[in-house]
């Protein structure tokens, strides 16, 4: 079933029909997956469809209530979750941050900042970081560690879009570098896309699963994102269904002209939602 | 040396403040000030049930308050209440009830405003040991369950997903809590407990780069603090407990002057 069984690498951790209920609820059920070492696997899917319950579950944070999760003998986990708040009161540096589940040498953490792009910010607090920042800086505390499986929920939250790109461009550095496994939740998926093996699309169960490609043109993907997702940069088309004439006036689609455009040019509007 | 009263209840004060800054620190950084307040007034039913039972008052109270800590854990897990209202019950139930037993039993005479408040004459020589003793151990403990207390301070499920056993460390820091708690009830009492575990905390903040510093900074407000209100209490007559913590605030706020100078500092820190 999947995709990827012929890249070499030991079973990280498997899923078979894992399943998680909360208060009466299935969150996801009958989720099978496995991340072996040097596969990037993908998760995908709208909010609340249990990317995060799954990927908990996979690594032991949540017992799942269905199914079974197994996971290989010592293996060494380096998470970004996607939501770490740092109470005001407590006094922790970047540095400080990268030993916070194990004792490092100086130089290791200084590398791992200097990979993610922030090692000026060494001695800053981590509260005093922005949010692409800070991002950076539990992305670096993960894989300073060398884990055996990266799992990264939504690890470009925050960041803007060069950066974004540096930073998957970082992440495939890692998995080429050290080898390790990677698990990562997404919502960006022409960006991600290219760098992944496997594509799982959650939505409370697997919808489908497979290469980038198969899944772009699965029916079940363009049930779930809607026809469009399958283009590049959808979201940045602006779709143009009618012409500005020369004296202001404007020709729509179906031939009439009108005094004026459905949209906002000067996307005022949005800015406005925004606020 | 020991003979006079007041040295026996300043070292017993320094003693506690000193276990008591560390364990605080980590009371504020959880946000866990009402949790350790409910824990602190279940204190006067261990009291009660110490008397009732004939057992050691500090082991009464040590139980009680664990027991108090782990029935909130359990309604908290049923999820019927929020926290806070579970909080607001227990705490004040387990008061009452301290209050109605002592009441009821005539035929001991308990001074109920040392227990509330603190006592410095009743502090004898094996309290004194059991300070010591009990404080050392709370201390050893937190520094052995340091690492994975912190980081799951920061965050649980990073701390789970890496192997620190969260729920281990949780566990192990209500029973150092419910330790302090015990140990402390004489000197400052039961309903002041909180305050020597979050006023020295929140003053050393600011004199603070790492946590562990910050702990170090808690502990001397603490001892600062005790030296300053026994010192006080004996002066101007008045009660041990809160003379302490009127000294402990009054370090908080001064701790808020520097604050300017050094956010300044820290903003230029940051430029690259």
């Amino acid at each position: 079933m999947l995709q990827a069984t012929e890249r070499s690498g030991e079973t990280l951790v498997e899923m078979r029909n894992a399943g998680v209920r909360r208060a009466g609820r299935w969150l996801v059920r009958g989720v099978d997956l496995a991340v072996r070492r040097g596969e990037i696997v993908t998760l995908i899917g709208p909010n609340g469809s249990g990317k995060s319950t799954t990927v908990k579950t996979a690594i032991g944070v949540i017992a799942p209530d269905e199914g079974e999760v197994r996971r290989a003998p010592g293996l060494k986990v380096g998470y970004v979750p996607q939501k770490v708040t740092v109470d005001w009161t407590l006094p922790l540096s970047v540095e400080r941050l990268m030993r916070l589940t194990g004792p490092l040498p100086r130089a290791e953490v200084a590398a791992a900042l200097e990979a993610v792009g922030i090692p000026h910010l060494a001695a800053a607090e981590v509260q005093t970081l922005s949010g692409g920042e800070f991002q950076r800086a539990l992305l670096a505390r993960a894989l300073v560690r060398k884990p055996d499986l990266l799992v990264l929920d939504e690890p470009v939250q925050g960041v803007d879009f060069s950066g974004e790109i540096a930073l998957y461009q970082l992440i495939r550095d890692i998995r080429e570098r050290t080898g390790c496994g990677i698990l990562l939740i997404s919502h960006d998926l022409h960006v991600v896309m290219a760098e992944t093996d496997t594509v799982i699309c959650l939505n409370g169960h697997v919808c489908c699963r497979g290469t980038p490609e198969s899944v772009l043109r699965s029916p079940e993907y363009a049930q779930l994102f809607g026809a469009r997702a399958g283009e590049t940069l959808a979201i940045y088309n602006h779709h143009h269904d009618h012409t500005h004439l020369a004296d202001g006036r404007v020709r729509l689609a179906d031939g009439t002209i009108a005094e004026r455009c459905g949209h906002d040019h000067d996307h005022a509007g949005e800015r406005h939602d925004a606020r | 040396m020991l003979d006079d009263f007041f040295t026996r209840a300043m070292v017993a004060g320094i003693g506690l403040a000193l276990t008591a800054g560390p364990l605080g620190c980590f009371v504020v950084w959880r946000r866990m000030a009402y949790f350790g307040d409910t824990m602190a007034h279940s204190a006067l039913l261990g009291v009660a049930l110490a008397f009732l039972f004939q057992i050691n008052l500090m082991a009464g109270v040590f139980i009680v308050a664990t027991l108090a800590s782990l029935a909130l854990l359990f309604l908290q897990s049923r999820g019927s209440l929020s926290t806070d209202a579970l909080l607001g019950i227990l705490s004040h139930s387990t008061l009452a009830l301290g209050l109605v037993m002592v009441a009821f039993m005539s035929w001991i005479r308990i001074d109920l405003m040392g227990f509330l408040f603190g006592d410095i004459l009743a502090v004898s020589r094996l309290d004194i040991a059991m300070i010591y003793g009990g404080g050392a151990l709370v201390l050893a403990v937190l520094a052995w369950l340091w690492r994975p207390l912190l980081a799951a301070t920061v965050n649980t499920e990073i701390a789970e997903a890496e192997g620190l056993r969260p729920e281990r460390a949780r566990f192990v820091f209500m029973l150092l809590m419910a330790a302090v708690i015990a140990i402390a009830m004489k000197i400052v009492g039961i309903l002041l407990i909180t305050s020597l575990l979050i006023i020295p905390a929140a003053a050393g903040r600011r004199f603070a780069a790492t946590p562990e510093g910050m702990a170090v900074a808690a502990a001397l407000a603490g001892v600062l603090a005790v030296a300053g209100g026994l010192s006080a209490s004996l002066n101007f007559d008045t009660p041990s407990g809160p003379s302490i913590v009127v000294v402990a605030l009054i370090l908080f706020l001064l701790s808020l002057l520097r604050l300017p100078a050094r956010q300044a500092g820290r903003e230029a820190g940051r430029t690259p």
